[in-house]
């Protein structure tokens, strides 16, 4: 019988949510929560003997810690396939997935698998080192995540030949194998220009390479420079009136900032669903620091500070539309002068 | 991010996980104290979590107002 080892967070073990994200990996007998998904796909070929649980804050603030921890427990039980997650769009979920796939597959050359979204930040860091299923954004794609997971594993395991990343469902970058297609190659390019004339759908065979980076801007003189903060940790107006979702926010808010002098748990709150949010709301300025740079404004060791800020939550949130909310805020920034931005994450 | 600094602003990235920073493009970034109080401390009291978030807007700042060429993180 072939061993498994299962590796999810706290929410998927049901532990708990945020509150409970800063706890330790603990180590399990048997399946436990989409474990359950994974048993079914491998029809008797395989067994999760065990089951690892991290809590996805202790593993990214404590990443070499938790990784030696986990690592250890492995160990232990010399499994033989490791597999992680999936993550889906859970951000730190998806480096944790990444991260301790990586040092398994290294350190203890065991082969490893796991999934998530292709918007997952950890998809960009781990995809040319290990195989990440391709999987959709929520846990909804669990049932189509799994067959693919159980199949790679399994193979894994069996030291069976593994297909190309289009075959197997894993994300391109860690393996290129080669396979013969049915048409020839002019007949493929010919119907590819086709299709684009008529304005049909159709799949490239190469994609570019999506390195959307930006030059660094201009060092500023912060004496004179105008200021702005922007958050992705959903700091509101106590009572959120405008609705920003908890998750994949569909908006953001621009808020005039609260009397520095008010209690800030009686003014601000988080929308933010992806962090335990009793910090945040105990004390907003922990996330959006306009008081430290209110005195640096009164002290002048800055020019000015823009009247409102700008906040929306980072929590499984698409891409494009961040991109969208980024154009419409610098638009707005640009109006007023501002020259330089404090911009925060959680 | 991105967005704000096409458009010619100067942006500092403060945040605790600087690897997922580095992936998505930021050029300054300055690391925080941990996910759910990045610039705070609730295991301090009042003074010292003010001091704390002092510490680091005062990297941000000197971030914004050192020319970089390269992704940078000002530890």
């Amino acid at each position: 019988m072939i061993k498994i080892v299962h590796y999810i967070n706290q929410f998927y073990a049901g532990v708990g949510g945020e509150e409970k994200a800063d706890i330790g990996p603990h180590m399990q007998e048997g399946a436990m929560g989409p474990g359950a998904a994974l048993k079914a796909a491998f029809g008797g070929d395989a067994e999760i003997t065990h089951t690892i649980y991290c809590g996805d804050s202790y593993y990214a603030e404590n990443t070499e810690k938790a990784s030696a921890e986990i690592l250890e427990m492995i160990q232990k039980v010399k499994p033989d396939v490791f597999i992680a997650g999936p993550a889906f769009n859970a951000g730190r979920y998806g480096l944790a997935c990444g991260s301790i796939s990586k040092i398994v597959q290294e350190k203890l050359e065991i082969p490893v698998v796991t999934g998530m979204y292709q918007e997952n930040p950890g998809a960009e860091m781990y995809k040319d080192s290990i195989y990440i299923i391709a999987t959709k954004d929520s846990a909804a794609g669990m049932r189509d995540a799994a067959p693919k997971l159980a199949k790679l594993a399994l193979k894994l395991a069996k030291g069976e030949k593994i297909g190309a990343s289009i075959e197997e469902g894993y994300m391109p970058g860690k393996a290129r194998v080669n396979f013969f297609e049915e048409k020839r190659g002019s007949r493929r390019a010919v119907e590819m220009l086709l299709a684009k004339i008529s304005g049909k759908p159709f799949v490239t065979e190469f994609p570019m390479p999506d390195f959307d980076r930006v030059a660094p801007a201009a060092a500023i003189d912060v004496k004179t420079a105008r200021f702005a903060i922007v958050t992705s940790g959903g700091i509101v107006p106590k009572g959120n009136p405008d609705r920003i979702e908890s998750s994949s926010a569909s908006k953001y808010g621009e808020y005039a900032y609260a009397d520095v002098n008010a209690d800030p748990s009686t003014v601000y709150e988080t929308a933010h669903g992806g962090y335990d949010p009793v910090y945040a709301n105990q004390n907003g300025y922990r996330v959006l620091p306009y008081d430290t740079l209110l005195n640096y404004e009164k002290e002048g060791k800055i020019g000015s500070i823009h009247g409102k800020y700008y906040t929306t939550v980072g929590n499984g949130t698409a891409v494009k539309d961040s991109a969208k909310f980024g154009q419409e805020i610098a638009e707005k920034l640009l109006a007023d002068g501002v020259n330089a931005v404090i911009l925060t994450s959680t | 991010m991105k967005e704000i600094e096409r458009a010619g602003i100067a942006v500092v990235h403060v945040c605790t996980i600087t690897p997922i920073s580095m992936t998505v493009g930021a050029n300054r970034i300055v690391p925080a104290i941990a996910i759910p109080y990045p610039l705070g401390d609730p295991k301090k009291d009042a003074g010292a979590e003010v001091t704390l978030r002092r510490e680091i807007m005062d990297k941000a700042l000197s971030a914004l107002a050192t020319p970089v060429s390269e992704q940078t993180i000002f530890e």
